[in-house]
């Protein structure tokens, strides 16, 4: 992961080198990292927006047998193009299986029977907690209003482990979260069996600039990852608290040109196939 | 048994000044038209209940018809903001709005012991979330058999749930199928129930997976054709996602929404 070689054809990854445009957005390299980081998981509870942009392209790519789950109440979903909302009729229409709102939540997430919860979020802090309910925005103004929890919560209770996607900026990544909403690691080593959460937590954060992994000792979220043409400072610049880097911080692979293919072809509601 | 009115009686008879109403359908099947006639008859001071308020509680909380609301996730799916929903949380524009927020998991269990008529439910979840702080129908129960500590959520009991479903017969006997999301649980948790549907049918024929609601459990159905637009009905309809984005900057802005709310709802019957 830490060079260029493997680059798309097409030229792309050769103007990596010298740091030329290429013909990827920062979205597409988030997009196609999250996408990546689904390798070796079977079943996956799929949050809107970013995750399911993500899922959708391992399963049109890597990784075939997927069974994407959304929190409608679809087990197996296998939609030809991004659905705007978790309740398109196309998920339902896909599905292996369609049950109802308490079934999905209580039979299959909360019993542990689900891989990978993927997510995406407002704000994380350095222990990937997650708040998607209100943002102070100080004494004199009253509490800016997110969407709410939705099912994210219990899903990063629930799953084996959880991959988490979102833009990196200071707003994204904060020193102290206005809200916990969604428990990633607490405040450090031991707070999830603490809490009694089953699953392992997050696992990764892939942003926009690379990506971020817990240390196994302290919990933290270090940086592992950077994505091509990204500097360490830059990410370091754009985290809200004192970011720790990694030893040897490797490179992402630069997007294939199938995975820029399938993930475009998803986005415009064509078939990639076609 | 459930009565055949139309939806202007239903709405009149069924949902008073200051109920508790819950008007379910997670992203499909949502009963639009009822809540455009909740608006036109002047119904105010409700509670309103649902998982996602989506763009059809945004309307209602937009045209000051909610005192409070009973939630788990407040946004325009794929699109972003209800900024009616903010407004009024931000704002109090057009008026207060109190919450009582929750996880889904927590909404889907509270309708489940509301339709149990158990006072509450219990589930592994809010662990380490905040929520808890700000809702006081979130608490913690020992399971008398293992010792573990679990959170317990009281029961949703709505004096009015209003769903739209695809098919009645002319005995008032309800059939709904594709996302079944909470319907039968929100509808069997309330006092009184109304039906909105696609069409009525002399005989309802067996749907793989559908959810039939009895005659009995319902108290009255309405024939609205189209009644969960820009929501849908699988089998009749699809998703109005263009509506969805549409929807965004005319309720960004106050005047906007309500010239729309006039047109599209005051003034149409």
């Amino acid at each position: 992961m830490n060079d260029t070689t493997n680059a798309a054809p097409g030229g792309a990854g050769s103007d990596v080198a010298n740091g030329a445009a290429r013909d990827w957005t920062p979205d597409e390299l988030m997009t196609v990292n999250a996408a990546r980081a689904l390798q070796g998981s079977r079943t996956c509870f799929v949050g809107i927006g970013l995750p399911s942009a993500a899922a959708n392209l391992a399963r049109r790519t890597s990784q075939p047998d997927l069974v994407l789950i959304y929190e409608s109440g679809t087990l197996g979903s296998k939609p030809t193009r991004l659905p705007l909302s978790i309740g398109d009729g196309e998920l339902a229409d896909t599905a292996d299986a369609v049950v109802s709102v308490p079934e999905i939540f209580n039979y299959w997430l909360q019993a542990g029977r689900i891989d990978v919860g993927f997510l995406g979020a407002a704000q994380v802090d350095r222990y990937a907690n997650i708040n998607t309910t209100v943002i102070d925005r100080g004494p004199d103004r009253p509490e800016g209003r997110l969407p709410g929890a939705g099912g994210a919560p219990e899903i990063a209770a629930s799953c084996r482990k959880v991959l988490m996607v979102l833009r990196h900026s200071r707003r994204n990544f904060v020193e102290k979260l206005d809200f916990v909403t969604t428990v990633g690691h607490g405040s450090g080593p031991g707070d999830r069996a603490r809490l009694g959460l089953l699953g392992q937590g997050p696992v990764a954060v892939i942003t926009d600039l690379g990506v971020l992994r817990p240390d196994p000792e302290t919990a933290e979220l270090v940086l592992t990852e950077i994505h091509p043409g990204v500097a360490v400072d830059q990410v370091v610049e754009a985290t809200g608290w004192k970011l720790r880097v990694a030893d040897a911080v490797g490179v992402t692979e630069p997007p294939t040109q199938a995975e820029l293919a399938a993930l475009r072809a998803l986005k415009s509601g064509g078939d990639p196939r076609a | 048994m459930a009565e055949i009115r139309s939806l202007r009686d239903a709405v009149a008879e069924l949902i008073h000044d200051g109920d508790t109403v819950a008007m379910e359908g997670f992203t499909h099947l949502i009963p639009f038209a009822a809540a455009h006639e909740i608006i036109r008859q002047g119904i105010t001071d409700l509670t309103l209940v649902r998982m996602t308020p989506d763009v059809i509680y945004d309307q209602l909380i937009g045209m000051g018809v909610a005192r409070r609301l009973v939630f788990s996730w407040g946004g325009n799916p794929g699109v972003g903001s209800l900024h009616r929903f903010r407004d009024a949380v931000e704002n109090g524009w057009p008026r207060p709005l109190e919450l009582d927020e929750h996880s889904h998991a927590g909404m889907a269990n509270r309708y489940v012991a509301g339709a149990s008529r158990l006072p509450f439910a219990v589930l592994r979840g809010y662990r380490g979330s905040d929520l808890p702080e700000r809702s006081s129908t979130i608490a913690t129960v020992t399971c008398p058999f293992t010792g573990e500590e679990l959170a317990a959520v009281a029961a949703v009991n709505p004096d009015v749930t209003v769903i739209h479903a695809q098919r009645a017969d002319r005995e008032g006997n309800v059939q709904l199928w594709g996302l079944v999301g909470v319907q039968k649980e929100a509808a069997l948790a309330a006092d009184r129930v109304l039906v909105t549907v696609e069409e009525i049918v002399e005989k309802l024929e067996p749907t793989p997976d559908a959810v039939v609601l009895p005659s009995w459990a319902v108290t009255a159905v309405a024939h609205v054709p189209d009644g969960a637009h820009p929501s849908y009905a699988a089998g009749y309809s699809v998703r109005d996602n263009e509506f969805y984005q549409a929807w965004d900057p005319i309720s960004r802005d106050r005047e906007a929404f309500l010239a729309w709310m006039r047109e599209h709802v005051l003034e149409a019957s």
